[in-house]
Parts: structure tokens; C-alpha cells; sequence
């Protein structure tokens, strides 16, 4: 049985809560890679991380890319939409098919 | 020229042609995984596109509720009444094989069944917003999860598909010609080898002859000259 965790700032996550997910704040990049390597074994499948702190991380979430779990997934948080978690999936398909074919028309 | 140093002998050049046999089938089928590979993923990256567009609207709409409910109420207020979940979700995480890849499948279940029991609070001391708040959120949750499986393999098949491309280059343009010109030189060397025995063969049986028959002298003879033209 796995859990699912959030982390982020305060007002990005605690409405997570509220649908059973268990909300770790942070603020700053090297508490947000602390928290997440123990999540990472502390039996979560699936990490929502904001964008912001998910751009300080680079290489901390590299190193799950290739593990089948956890799942961590950058979401927008309360400051909007930033464009990293588009740039993750572009960042796959440059990786198979060795330049972007799917979000060239944008 | 051959780039290792190889043995030119038979049994080297039987090994290298069954190695040969295997690299070319080995690239074949490696070939067509990274194809079907590329295929599925080709998919999957599409559905994740319009799905990451869709959970982020949901979230960016559940982010603007949050905010109203925060503006509505106060704080301490709105913390006490997300202090305590009353959903809990417990999540599977079963396995997919696409290809040799095992790409991950979450299941979820909600402790509680009933749509309308996800509000943690009473609703005496809190205002609409949040509920609204919260309602929007639990709306995008499926998704959310979805998301996650689906860029997840994502993940995982890009990797792979970057492993079987390099495999299948390196089998096509390094291992396979490499041996092909492996088993040439070796081919070369060993026809090479047996002509020069059958020169030496010849020349020995010509010496042979000659000592027993001495050809050249009875050249010189007069009367063995018709015998010679003939």
C-alpha cells in the first residue's frame, strides 16, 4: 500500500489535505531535496512537487527519472503556471526521439 | 584492415560467422522493439500533453478557490478546519509491461465511498469558498493520479527507448561491420594460406620429378630432341 505526498509552499499544498494526501511544506531547495529523498523511501508512489521548488532540484529528481517509482510530478503552485512541467514531458521526447516533434508547433 | 587483432584460423572464422549470425538477429529485433517502442510512446506523450493541460487548469482553478476561501475566512479558522483530513487515499501500484519496459498502474481508493463525505469540517464555521475549494480539488484528482502514471512511463519509455537506439547503433554501425570485415580478412588469409600450399606442393612435386627423370638434362641431349617436340 502506498501513500501520495505534496510538497511545496504552505499556500501551494494544504488544500491537498482535504483530498487525503499528506502535505509537506517547504520553502527553500535543499530542505525540499532533504524531504524528498526521505519520501522517496518512506513508501510514497507518487510526490507532487510545485514547479518552483521542482526547478531548484534538477539533478535530486534526475535520479528517479529512471526508477519505476516514485512518481514525482511537478504541479503549478499558487504563484501560476511556470512551464516546467510541459518542459519535463518535452524534456522525454527529446530524450527518445532526439529532438521535439510533438510541441514544435507551439 | 581489420581493427582487432584476430586469429586467421578455421575455428576463429566458424565463431565469428555464428557471432554474426546472432548480432544480425539481435539487431532485427532490437530494431523492431525500438520502433514499437517509439510508437506506444509516441502515444503516451500525446495523451500526458493534453492531460498535464488539463490537470494544470484544474489546479490553477482550485488554487484561485483556495485563495478565496482563505480571503473569506480566517486563517487559524481555515487551518483548523483542513487540520484533520477526513479522506484518506490509499493507493496500488501495480505493473504494465510495454515491451520489457514495466511501466507503473496506480489503483486508488478513497476511505470514504461516498462523494459527498470529503469535507473534513462542519459546515457552521466555515464558508462556501471552501467547500467550493476543496470540490474543485477532489474534481481534478482522478486526473492528477492518472498524470502520474502516464508521465511516469513516459519517463521510463524515453529512457528505454534512449538504451535500444544506442544498442541498435552500435550493433549496426560498430559490431556488425567490424565482423564482417573480421571474417573477409580471415577468408583472404586462409585462401591466401592455401595457395601458397599448392604452389609449394607443385614446386616440390616438379623437384621430385625432375631428380628422378632429370628433365633439364635430357633437354641438352641430341637425341631426346624429337622426343621433346612432340
Amino acid at each position: 500500500m502506498y501513500k501520495i505526498a505534496a510538497i511545496g509552499d504552505k499556500d501551494s499544498i494544504y488544500g491537498f489535505a482535504s483530498v487525503g494526501m499528506d502535505i509537506y511544506p517547504v520553502d527553500d531547495g535543499s530542505n525540499a531535496a532533504r524531504q524528498l529523498r526521505n519520501l522517496a523511501e518512506g513508501g510514497y508512489a507518487v510526490i507532487y512537487i510545485t514547479e518552483a521548488l521542482y526547478a531548484q532540484l534538477g539533478q535530486e529528481v534526475d535520479r528517479y527519472r529512471e526508477l519505476p517509482l516514485p512518481a514525482i510530478i511537478p504541479i503549478p503552485g499558487a504563484v501560476g503556471n511556470t512551464g516546467v512541467g510541459i518542459a519535463q514531458v518535452k524534456k522525454s521526447v527529446v530524450q527518445a526521439v532526439g529532438s521535439d516533434i510533438i510541441f514544435d508547433d507551439k | 584492415m581489420a581493427k582487432k587483432q584476430v586469429n586467421p584460423t578455421r575455428m576463429e572464422l566458424t565463431r565469428l560467422k555464428r557471432k554474426l549470425v546472432t548480432a544480425t538477429r539481435g539487431h532485427k529485433l532490437l530494431k523492431d522493439k525500438r520502433d514499437e517502442l517509439m510508437r506506444q510512446f509516441l502515444e503516451l506523450v500525446r495523451q500526458n500533453r493534453t492531460l498535464r493541460e488539463k490537470v494544470e487548469a484544474g489546479l490553477s482553478a482550485s488554487a484561485k478557490n483556495f485563495a478565496l476561501a482563505r480571503a473569506s475566512m480566517p486563517a487559524p479558522m481555515l487551518d483548523t478546519a483542513l487540520l484533520a483530513p477526513g479522506q484518506k487515499i490509499e493507493l496500488e501500484a501495480g505493473e504494465r509491461n510495454v515491451m520489457s519496459v514495466r511501466v507503473p498502474q496506480f489503483t486508488y481508493q478513497t476511505r470514504s465511498a461516498d462523494e459527498n463525505n470529503m469535507y473534513s469540517y462542519g459546515l457552521s464555521f466555515t464558508t462556501a469558498d471552501l467547500d467550493d475549494a476543496v470540490k474543485s480539488l477532489a474534481d481534478v484528482l482522478p486526473d492528477l493520479l492518472q498524470l502520474a502514471e502516464i508521465e511516469k512511463g513516459c519517463q521510463l519509455m524515453a529512457a528505454e527507448i534512449e538504451k535500444t537506439r544506442r544498442r541498435v547503433n552500435a550493433l549496426e554501425h560498430v559490431m556488425i561491420p567490424e565482423m564482417q570485415e573480421n571474417i573477409k580478412y580471415i577468408t583472404m588469409k586462409l585462401d591466401e594460406n592455401e595457395r601458397s600450399t599448392q604452389i609449394r606442393l607443385m614446386k616440390v612435386k616438379d623437384m621430385m620429378l625432375e631428380k628422378t627423370y632429370h628433365y633439364s638434362e635430357r633437354h641438352l641431349h641430341p637425341d631426346i630432341k624429337e622426343e621433346q617436340q612432340v
